[in-house]
């Protein structure tokens, strides 16, 4: 069995959360003062997501670096195997608002887009 | 660029922003993680796109912009004076003007440091252009001072960049920042918060080599037996924001000593008749989505002065902070016959739980509400409308209590 310290993000109260379970299960659940909060801790148990931010080369252009994100939330623990997959990763100009630079992030389903532009 | 959308959309002929960067947006242009527009656009943007979204509606609205032009200098009566390499200095007569020149970083100076002088320190936001815009990692072992929503925002990003982040030192015994921000910044990659430490010492000849963390006592001393050596080659500075202010001195506006920003009325209105201001030039804001509600009101406000619209005040207000209220924005307000809500933006002290906020104007209350928890770093809002206002003091008071 494992046990998690969650902080409640949902609203400012920011709960401290204590969750028990095992893998996919969770089977005990300490500190949240509402149901959003028992929802919100069991996906954080079970399955964190978060939004990746990050930046993509530009080669031949004055701006050096273009703004990229998720357009999904992809796993937590996958973050930085994704980012040493953008690392190597560079495009060239034109490059458009939301324009998908790398497709489907390792499988995650999550595109990786441009979040600014270079014309 | 909000200002600007809006005193289009209530009329103004011309629009010209003045912009001394080669792009638009401003800091937003570097803030490329998501938190923005999440009550304005009821979605979660990254800095671009939000600030994208005000540029394609700017254009699509035929304002003009002047980029890679630096303002000089501001004269009461409006004109504006800046230098740009195609045209050498120039000068623009303008019937009103917005001034939203934004916010810049409190440095080691400001917070005095003592220790060697080696390269390796800077600020948060800083650190945040280098990596984010101009492809230049800071370092590699980090110790960051602060707290804030950028410190915190620097540790994560630094991070995933592949940098060790050794602890983000606060000196505070409470967060600065969001609890998001701690939570997705920190928590999530087992980055250590220190509450109640500061940095007592900085070590290291031509580079950082590590500084000294020491607690501090009630009295924000640091205890000297508490300090301990962290090894680092870079120390990130987050310990606040200070309005860009030098163009306001300069054109005579009245500042205010609190939010170092010129005092303005509900129409974000200056001392000086026909000069505005928004942003974090007025007070620094930790929300964008509350900056642009503001430069809308500045921008609309501003295009009204210019055409001659702005109705005559008959009488004052003066907006003054109560019980744990630290400023409140718009420092007065100008009545008139018009029927306008007023939006009030403050900041309390100290933080608090399950307070009541009220509001009194000459000693009568005009309105009231509750929060469960108030915070020295979140911007809280109330708003009253003008027909219940009388000349005189209106206070703004929280207090714990239901
Ligand atoms: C690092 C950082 C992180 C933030 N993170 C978040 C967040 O996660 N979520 C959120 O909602 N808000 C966040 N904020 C707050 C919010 O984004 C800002 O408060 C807001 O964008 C400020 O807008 P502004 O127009 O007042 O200032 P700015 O964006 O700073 O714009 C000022 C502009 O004026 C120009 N300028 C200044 N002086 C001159 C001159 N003399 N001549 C010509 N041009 C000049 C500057 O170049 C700049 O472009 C963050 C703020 C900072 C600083
Ligand atoms: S558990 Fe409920 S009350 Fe507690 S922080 Fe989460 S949403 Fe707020």
């Amino acid at each position: 069995m494992t046990e998690k310290q969650i902080t409640c993000i949902i609203c400012p109260i920011g709960c401290r959360i204590t969750v028990r379970g095992e893998d996919d299960t969770v089977l005990s659940l300490e500190g949240n003062q509402c149901i959003r909060g028992e929802a919100y801790a069991k996906n954080e148990f079970i399955h964190p997501v978060r939004i990746l931010t990050t930046t993509v080369k530009v080669e031949g252009a004055d701006t050096p670096l273009i703004p990229v994100r998720s357009d999904q939330p992809v796993p937590q623990e996958k973050l930085m195997e994704c980012m040493d997959l953008i690392k190597e990763v560079s495009v060239t100009k034109p490059v458009l608002r939301y324009q998908v630079i790398v497709p489907d992030i390792l499988g995650t389903g999550a595109n990786i887009v441009a979040t600014g532009e270079v014309l | 660029m909000a200002a600007a959308v809006s005193a289009k959309k209530q009329g103004a002929k011309q629009v010209l922003v003045i912009e001394r960067d080669s792009s638009l947006g401003g800091i937003l242009q570097q803030c490329i993680h998501p938190g923005f527009g999440l009550s304005y656009y009821d979605e979660e943007l990254t800095g671009p796109e939000y600030a994208g979204r005000f540029i394609r509606q700017a254009q699509e609205l035929g304002v003009k912009t002047l980029l890679n032009s630096m303002v000089l200098e501001v004269l009461p009566d409006g004109t504006v004076i800046c230098t740009n390499a195609e045209y050498g200095i120039t000068t623009v007569r303008a019937k009103s003007v917005v001034l939203a020149m934004g916010c810049r970083e409190r440095t080691r100076g400001n917070i005095q440091i003592p220790g060697t002088r080696p390269a390796g320190i800077y600020t948060a936001g800083a650190a945040q252009r280098l990596i984010n815009r101009q492809n230049e990692m800071v370092g590699r072992r980090v110790v960051i001072l602060g707290s804030g929503d950028i410190g915190m925002i620097m540790a994560r990003r630094m991070t995933l960049e592949g940098a060790q982040v050794v602890a983000v030192v606060e000196i505070m015994d409470f967060l600065a920042g969001l609890t998001r921000n701690r939570v997705q910044c920190l928590d999530d990659f087992g980055i250590p918060l220190l509450l109640s430490h500061t940095v007592t010492r900085v070590m290291g000849n031509r580079r950082v080599e590590g500084v000294c963390v020491a607690r501090v006592d009630e009295n924000k001393k640091p205890i000297l037996e508490t300090e301990e050596f962290y090894p680092c080659d870079t120390l990130l500075l987050s310990v606040g924001l200070i309005p860009e202010n030098e163009l306001s001195r300069t054109a005579h506006v009245e500042m205010s000593a609190i939010t170092g920003g010129p005092v303005v009325n509900q129409c974000m209105q200056t001392s000086v008749p026909c000069l505005f201001a928004c942003g974090n030039v007025v007070h620094v804001n930790d929300l964008v989505d509350n900056v642009s509600w503001e430069s809308e009101v500045a921008g609309r406000e501003a295009a009204r002065y210019a055409m001659g619209q702005l109705p005559q005040s008959a009488g004052t207000v003066t907006c003054e902070p109560g019980n744990n209220v630290r400023y409140i924005c718009p420092q007065h307000i100008a009545l008139t016959e018009e029927k306008a809500e007023v939006d009030l933006y403050f900041r309390v002290k100290l933080p608090e739980e399950k307070v009541r906020i009220r509001l009194l104007c000459n000693g009568k209350e005009l309105g009231k509400k509750s929060a469960i928890k108030v915070n020295p770093g979140e911007m809280e809002h109330i708003k009253v409308s003008m027909s219940d206002l009388t000349a005189g003091k209106l206070e703004v008071h929280v207090a714990k209590g239901v």
